[in-house]
């Protein structure tokens, strides 16, 4: 729980903020905010004016008042008058992402420069879960007649422009992941260096809460010590009046803290992101800690010495860290829905290569998994452990994002906690990556790409058990070859993730993500082509950002959100089974879009067996 | 990994278990890239626990199969250390020669290999990273212990010389280390991961220092049919194996 107060720091965890009027917008509503506006939408039909809105709004957050007139004004396929009716509210920087929304505040929000009143009757529409195309549409007819207004425009623009001014990086967003370089011995290039550091959208900083710094994203301890000097003096101040800090926004700037034990994470985004988001990622990062020394020993550091500097003990993991933090900087469907995706292969193909695994297994083993590029080809388990997807992500980063693994060139053999597991302690792990290129050749593959890499990954708690995991590989891939699945696996590698028209034939969706809750796993369409470039993808997955900040603000019931703006309309459905969130061009047509959704739900749930596990196997 | 390149007759082949040893950083697993698949990575990632691969050794009269532990340099994985040297035939203790730190760890290593590990494990000193130093890529530095040693700094051409640095950054002279081995009766190297240099010398050397007796043999493969003297080798075994893979590395070994 979080306050979010503009351009001064707010502390404490007390979510019962006197500023957020139960029954008025909340200042940082953002969700609502376009870019431009459009004269081709102008009114349609005069709109009921929604209800006033408390005065208080404009003495909280005069800054963003300030702000917004720098900004254009929403474009929604609405009505003039009512955008204008709503500046206050949507006088909001991009950065709000509020988390304390209640619910009638949020779904004035959607009323706000979207949906209206629909907002209302959509939610509770379809808060019973269907896939049923005629039940959409109805849902949408209220849009129907605003519709004409916004189609004559030619939709070239998917996220061609930056959705959030925060994502204006087409052409140095490359640049953020670049090293800041290094400090010469007289130092002075080091104003150079400290523009460039500053020039990064993100930074995450790791500090012990003596002070000491222990990793950060961008630039080394000795470059930016003064700024963690002055991180660590705030948080230790809050801190000291039981009152701790847990977020700030200074300008465009979001600065989240969070505090384990003796360490403090901290994340700064000028990205569009919530503090929920954040938070999730700090807290990935606070496992991959855990992951490499455990809890007991990370405690126990400290408990010795408060002073210890945990650079030593995590030395070697720094590129862990950065992959990981440069996922999310790139924008992860796995973070923000906390689930895992899997390759999509016939039931009866993934049922044989569990059967395989099923056989080839050793006593010692604990999990089993085949892996593609990251996605789940199959997995066993003991039938009392589940896997934990935060547990997952730690080891795919390491085996498919960082390069330690990989370019050992042979079978590793690692020791690994996984704090969803079993923060006290270690697992060992055995990982061999499968050659898909001809099978005659024995020669490691050194052009295939992360996605198309596959690895198979047994962990035990034996440390001694390698030698018993490595025959078990070899029983195992000897048993997929005779089965062709390594054939299918290369297939499905090679097939790509489907493109939206695939599915859905002249579809207006460009992309989507699908999330089964009961499965914790998610499915996607392809990025390419219209998100191949990592800055388009950046700003595909602000647009995610704030489909899911909307959806998931505390308190709200919104089942689905529709958000319209200058380079993209965007749409989010949310049931008990599942969340579906799709992005189309900018003047879609709503009923198309609705449609579309629909099918695609319809479609993952026809291929829920092939697109996900379901179950596993289990021994 | 793959199957033997020398097709010829068939030899008596045997496996030898190898572990490697030493300070992060020092170069570990690029020796062993280079010695495995003759490939250079620069600004490798750090290893994370341990890597196992294999690669085959021809020597004149057998085929020695090495099994070889990389090993990760942080200490935090210190204390897994014994269970790779643990029945562990060969032990290449890597240091970074400029980095003197490294040095005193590998002293370490040493040490700790003569108390725990099994009692005849052949232990290689490698001093690594000499493209780093004046000497570039020089053939002669390094020459197998305990022949003689320090003579090496004594000018050399630099062949291939295509160093970032153009100064010497060695911090280690060669007598030192070499002073150090021949104390402890280890076998001494300098080599450069990323030059090539001397690297499957050291992997040759060690897998004729293995004593016949701890020569385990490979499946399929005759039992004692080595001719080569056991023990220690001799030294002319190790100047001629030293010649023949600096003049075709690639061969020297089945890369």
């Amino acid at each position: 729980m979080d306050r979010h107060v503009q351009g001064q720091a707010s502390s404490g965890d007390n979510g019962d903020d006197p500023k957020n009027n139960p029954t008025g917008p909340h200042p940082g509503i953002y969700s609502t905010k376009c870019n431009s506006q459009d004269p081709s939408v102008s009114s349609e039909e005069q709109r009921p004016p929604l209800p006033p809105r408390p005065n208080t709004l404009n003495l909280l957050d005069e800054r963003q008042t300030a702000q917004s007139n720098l900004q254009a004004k929403a474009t929604t396929a609405v009505s003039l008058t009512e955008i204008e009716s709503q500046q206050i509210p949507d006088t909001v920087p991009n950065r709000g992402l509020p988390e304390t929304l209640r619910a009638r505040t949020s779904l004035s929000q959607i009323g706000s420069s979207k949906a209206s009143e629909t907002g209302d009757s959509m939610s509770i529409r379809s808060s019973i879960p269907n896939t049923d195309v005629g039940e959409v549409e109805n849902v949408f007819n209220d849009f129907i007649a605003t519709e004409p207004g916004a189609v004559h425009q030619d939709s070239t623009g998917l996220l061609l422009f930056p959705e959030f001014r925060a994502d204006d990086v087409e052409d140095d967003f490359v640049s953020e992941f670049e090293s800041v370089g290094e400090v010469d011995e007289h130092g002075e290039n080091e104003e150079l260096i400290l523009e460039r550091w500053k020039a990064k959208k993100k930074h995450y900083l790791i500090l012990s809460a003596a002070g000491k710094p222990i990793w950060t994203r961008h630039g080394d301890g000795g470059l930016i010590s003064t700024y963690i000097g002055v991180i660590q003096t705030i948080i230790s101040f809050y801190e000291d009046a039981k009152d701790p800090l847990s977020s700030f926004t200074a300008g465009d700037t979001k600065f989240l803290v969070l505090t384990k034990g003796p360490l403090y994470l901290v994340a700064i985004s000028q990205l569009l992101e919530s503090d929920n988001q954040l938070r999730l990622q700090l807290e990935a990062l606070y496992m991959q800690i855990l992951s490499t020394l455990t809890l007991p020993s990370l405690t126990h550091l400290f408990s010795v010495r408060p002073s210890t500097d945990l650079k030593r003990p995590l030395q070697g993991t720094e590129s862990l860290l950065s992959t990981l933090a440069d996922s999310f900087t790139k924008g992860s469907p796995t973070t923000l829905l906390s689930a895992l995706e899997c390759l999509k292969i016939r039931k009866a193909h993934r049922q044989t290569i569990s059967n395989a695994l099923l056989k080839a297994k050793v006593n010692s083993l604990l999990y089993g998994l085949v892996v593609a590029g990251g996605r789940l080809v199959s997995v066993v388990r003991p039938k009392k452990h589940s896997l934990h997807p935060g547990d997952l992500q730690l080891l795919f980063n390491m085996i498919f994002e960082a390069e330690g693994v990989k370019a050992g060139g042979g079978e590793s053999w690692i020791p690994v906690c996984l704090p969803g597991f079993n923060s006290t302690g270690y697992l060992y792990m055995y990982v061999s990556f499968l050659d898909l290129r001809d099978e005659t050749s024995n020669a490691p593959d050194e052009d295939t790409t992360k996605e198309e890499s596959v690895a198979i990954i047994l962990i035990s708690t034996n440390k001694e058990s390698f030698f018993e995991l490595q025959e078990m590989r070899n029983t195992l891939v000897e048993q997929l070859e005779k089965t062709k699945s390594i054939k299918i696996i290369k297939a499905a590698v090679d097939k790509g993730r489907p493109n939206t028209t695939d599915i859905v034939p002249g579809t207006v969706l460009h992309h989507f993500l699908y999330k089964s809750k009961a499965n914790v796993q998610f499915t996607m369409s392809s990025f390419d082509p219209d998100f191949s470039s990592i800055s388009r993808r950046r700003r595909l997955m602000s647009t995610y950002n704030n489909l899911h900040t909307s959806i998931h603000a505390k308190h709200t019931h919104v089942k689905v959100h529709y958000c319209v703006s200058q380079s993209a309309t965007s749409f989010a459905w949310v049931t008990p089974m599942f969340e579906l969130y799709c992005v189309s061009g900018p003047n879609a047509n709503r009923n198309a879009l609705a449609q579309s959704a629909s099918k695609i739900v319809q479609w993952v749930q026809k291929e829920e067996e092939r697109l996900f596990i379901i179950g596993g196997a289990i021994f | 990994m793959s199957e033997p390149t020398s097709t010829n007759t068939p030899k008596p082949s045997s496996s030898v278990k190898l572990v490697l040893l030493g300070e992060a950083a020092v170069g570990k697993s690029s020796l062993v890239l280079r010695f495995v698949n003759n490939d250079f990575q620069e600004n490798k990632e750090p290893t994370i626990g341990a890597a196992f691969l294999t690669q085959k050794c021809s020597l004149p009269t057998r085929t020695i199969k090495f099994e070889i532990w990389d090993t990760a340099g942080q200490e935090r994985f210190a204390s897994l250390a014994p269970m790779y040297y643990r029945n562990a035939q060969a032990a290449l203790v890597v240091y970074d020669m400029t980095k003197p730190s490294s040095l005193t760890k590998a002293k370490h290593w040493v040490a700790e290999l003569q108390r725990q590990a099994s009692p005849g494990i052949v232990i290689a000193l490698v001093g690594n990273k000499l493209d780093l130093t004046n000497e570039g890529s020089n053939e002669a530095a390094g020459e197998s212990t305990p022949a003689e040693g320090g003579e090496d700094e004594a000018t050399n051409d630099e062949n291939q010389a295509e160093e970032a640095t153009p100064g010497d950054a060695r911090k280690v002279s060669t007598q030192e280390a070499n002073a150090y081995a021949e104390e402890e009766n280890l076998l001494f190297f300098e080599t450069s991961a990323k030059t090539g240099v001397n690297v499957a010398e050291v992997f040759t050397a060690i897998a004729n220092a293995i004593p016949e007796s701890s020569l385990k043999t490979g499946r399929g493969a005759g039992t004692g049919q080595a001719t080569l003297g056991g023990g220690r080798p001799a030294e002319d075994t190790r100047v001629n194996l030293g010649e023949r893979a600096a003049a075709t590395p690639k061969e020297g070994c089945a890369c």
